[in-house]
């Protein structure tokens, strides 16, 4: 048994050394030289302000900016705390939840037929910081924000196109952050 | 039509895993059977030197009980140690979101979990672990635990080859080339990948600032890029962050989505490729690829389709649920991807998850569970073969009793040992995961209030809980409220009792019938790289896990999607 344990002794802690202090010294300065921001996520500024994360999405709940996917977050979009609902599809309360966002949705966006309202903005994220919309909840926003920000809906059209990414095989969606960002330019003009 | 492009992109996942799986394989079969490879002049200084310092001969070779109890010894220096950093975390440095330390119960389960490559979380990473303990314990094991199972594999395929010998090769020779040679060098190049698409890597705590919108937000970040490429390589599975991969610092885009989707199955895919390349039978692991691809496309199909279905409930609600069922799901992944993923997943034992899978639709839900159930279908790394290893034992126990005659593999003549071996390492994870549910609802006032779900999707969330366990795979419905007393101990136990009792098995049954003399096929030999004994091994895999597992799954997600409309 005991030229087991000690071999076994070494190993442990050689392992450390090589996986928690070479192999990772040798990714954080890579990702120090090369990474976004040096390895410290990537930053949205706003006149030298950081306002937010590129990848981690940010609550939008006023009705001058679009808005971004329901989270389940206590408070939305905790980038702390990250959660997906975990509801069940069959489950009763659920349901009525969803329901009531549907009607919520339908509130805020009056123009908006009730067969236009897009899925994915009355169902909660798996991360609870979904950075994403679809195009056409974006679009379907636009008539809304026209109004708040007294613009017009061609120019929010050429605007949300701008924004729409589509990686090569993966879904397109649009970064809800940098459109707002974009969207506060274009209304300050 | 977007639907196209997206299942155009899971097609190509699995087509490039497969195009890189197979040379892969051939590289790890030179690497177990000691032939020069491209890294030797790398890292055989580096090899010699840990040798020398452990005090082992490298060429010293140990026969499977000697194997076995390296294997062990490794395994429980960790025990001690992670419980205490665990237990520890709070005053150890590296810890600047002030992380509190766990409680016992979920040190012993986080520990259960951790050494055995389940990586099943009862707590959320960012708010239940320090960098500390990222650091020490989940790296540490993230590599460690494939490199045992692979070590463990090499034993078998070196016992597998045409002659009789008690000499297996050395333990801590396969051990430590699992790792300088496999797990090392392809998770550097996965990381730098990762960083350069936006993964963070960094030391500092979580970052507080004013959103565009004026709320206060608090971001956690952490080393998370080297992290990431491990964690999927060695199908570890546990996340940095509570919500797993579907944080977008573990998976920012599609592109990540890919590769981590690919190393899924990746590993499992080429060990099955290099036993048919060390045995110089690739016939053979042709039969078992196609078995397990047959049966993976089998699990995968449904569930793609019920996710693009969407909610029934919520269509009949009249809005547009042309993206299917998005609740649990994130809109750069979309649900295609996403229900691919899950269902991969689950196949191979690597249990992270990029989705909500409380969130899927009922029969969605039982292909998953159908996965880890069967816990063959391409498997783990090192497990997937070892486990369909005894399957084929099985197999050719019950076909050769149909022609009457003895049983024999690869030249070897099965005796009463090795099947009793193998039938109760048949039985043995049913056996954990039916009866730790039983028990489970046997005491409904520790349990129930758990529950994330009524009905019958609650009871799936604790089927699901016990099956992940035993099968070493750690993915979970996130609903169940698991970090209690009850869900930490008891599924601690099956965690350990799943992961070394089929480990030990299959590598016992193989140093048994390395002992044994080779005799050659002669022309009454049952053939078990044909086709048709494919289809015997899949026919068996099927109605081992349908008399099973049937019943639960009946109770559970079945009963969910009749009562459903649809």
């Amino acid at each position: 048994m005991k030229k087991y344990i000690l071999p076994s002794i070494v190993l442990s802690i050689v392992s450390m050394l090589v996986f928690v202090v070479i192999y990772t010294l040798i990714v954080w300065g890579i990702g120090y030289a090369v990474a976004p921001n040096h390895g410290n996520g990537e930053v949205v500024t706003v006149n030298g302000k950081v306002v937010g994360y590129k990848l981690v999405g940010q609550s939008f709940t006023q009705a001058k900016y679009f808005n971004g996917r329901p989270s389940s977050t206590t408070p939305a979009y905790n980038a702390a705390s990250s959660g997906g609902s975990n509801k069940g599809p069959s489950n009763p309360d659920y349901l009525k939840g969803v329901q009531a966002a549907i009607d919520t949705f339908m509130k805020y966006n009056p123009t908006i037929k009730k067969e236009d309202v897009p899925v994915e903005m009355v169902t909660m994220s798996g991360s609870g910081l979904d950075p994403d919309i679809s195009p056409k909840a974006a679009m379907v926003q636009i008539p809304r924000i026209a109004k708040e920000r007294h613009l017009s809906e061609e120019q929010l059209t050429a605007l949300v196109n701008k924004h729409i990414e589509k990686p090569f095989l993966g879904p397109a969606h649009i970064n809800v952050l940098l459109l707002n960002v974009d969207l506060d330019g274009l209304a300050a003009k | 039509m977007i639907f196209n492009t997206e299942i155009l992109g899971v097609v190509t996942i699995f087509a490039v895993t497969v195009a890189l799986a197979i040379p892969f394989g051939k590289y790890i079969a030179k690497v177990y059977a000691g032939e020069k490879t491209i890294l030797d002049a790398v890292f055989n200084p580096i090899e010699k030197l840990i040798y020398r310092l452990m005090g082992i001969d490298p060429d010293q070779e140990m026969n499977w009980k000697q194997h076995l109890i390296a294997l062990l010894t490794i395994n429980i220096m960790w025990y001690p140690l992670t419980m205490f950093i665990l237990m520890n975390q709070n005053w150890l440095p590296l810890n600047p979101d002030k992380i509190p330390a766990m409680s016992p119960d979920l040190a012993f389960h986080s520990t259960c979990a951790f050494i055995t490559n389940c990586f099943q979380q009862h707590y959320s990473g960012e708010t239940g672990m320090s960098y500390f303990s990222q650091l020490f314990v989940m790296y540490s094991l993230f590599f460690l635990t494939p490199a045992i199972t692979l070590a463990a594999m090499a034993v078998v395929f070196n016992a597998l080859k045409e002659r009789s010998t008690d000499k297996l090769g050395n333990f801590y020779n396969y051990y430590i080339k699992s790792n300088t040679r496999i797990l090392l060098p392809v998770s550097l190049i996965t990381a730098i990948i990762f960083l350069l698409n936006g993964m963070p890597m960094t030391f500092e705590g979580a970052h507080t600032f004013t959103t565009l919108q004026g709320d206060t937000a608090n971001v956690a970040r952490g080393p998370v890029a080297a992290f990431e490429s491990i964690k999927m390589l060695g199908l570890d599975g546990g996340g940095f962050f509570g919500v797993n991969s579907a944080h977008p610092f573990e998976n920012p885009n599609f592109f990540t989505n890919m590769i981590e989707n690919i190393y899924h199955i990746f590993l499992p895919i080429a060990t099955v490729f290099a036993l048919g390349f060390y045995l110089k039978r690739k016939k053979l692991a042709w039969m078992i690829f196609g078995v397990m691809t047959v049966g993976f496309l089998l699990l995968l199909m449904p569930a793609v389709y019920y996710e693009l279905k969407g909610n029934p409930a919520i269509t009949q609600m009249g809005i547009d649920n042309s993206l299917g069922n998005m609740e649990g799901k994130e809109i750069r992944f979309g649900t295609v991807a996403s229900a691919f993923w899950s269902i991969t997943a689950t196949s191979s034992m690597n249990g992270a998850t990029n989705c909500m899978h409380d969130s899927f639709m009922p029969l969605s839900g039982a292909m998953q569970l159908l996965g880890i159930m069967v816990n063959s279908l391409y498997g783990g790394v090192g497990t997937g073969v070892l486990g369909f290893f005894v399957t084929i034992i099985l197999t050719v126990f019950i076909g050769s009793l149909m022609i009457g005659r003895t049983p024999q593999f690869l030249g070897k003549k099965i005796g009463m040992r090795e099947v009793k071996i193998t039938m109760i390492v048949t039985l043995l994870h049913p056996f954990l995961s039916l009866v730790g549910t039983a028990l489970a609802c046997s005491f409904p006032n520790l349990t129930t209030p758990t529950l994330g779900n009524p009905g019958f999707h609650g009871f799936t969330e604790m089927i699901y809980e016990y099956t992940s366990a035993s099968s070493a795979d750690g993915s979970g419905f996130a609903g169940l409220g698991n970090n209690t007393p009850w869900w930490n101990i008891s599924c601690g136990i099956v965690i350990l009792l799943g992961r070394f009792l089929p480990i030990i098995g299959a590598v016992a049954i193989a140093g048994i019938l390395g002992r044994k003399l080779y005799l050659g096929d002669s022309a009454g030999t049952l053939v078990t790289d044909s086709p048709t004994f494919g289809l015997m091994v899949f026919s068996i895999i099927f109605i081992i896990a349908a008399l099973t597992f049937y019943p639960a799954l009946a109770v559970g997600p079945f009963a969910e999607h009749f009562s459903m409309p649809h």
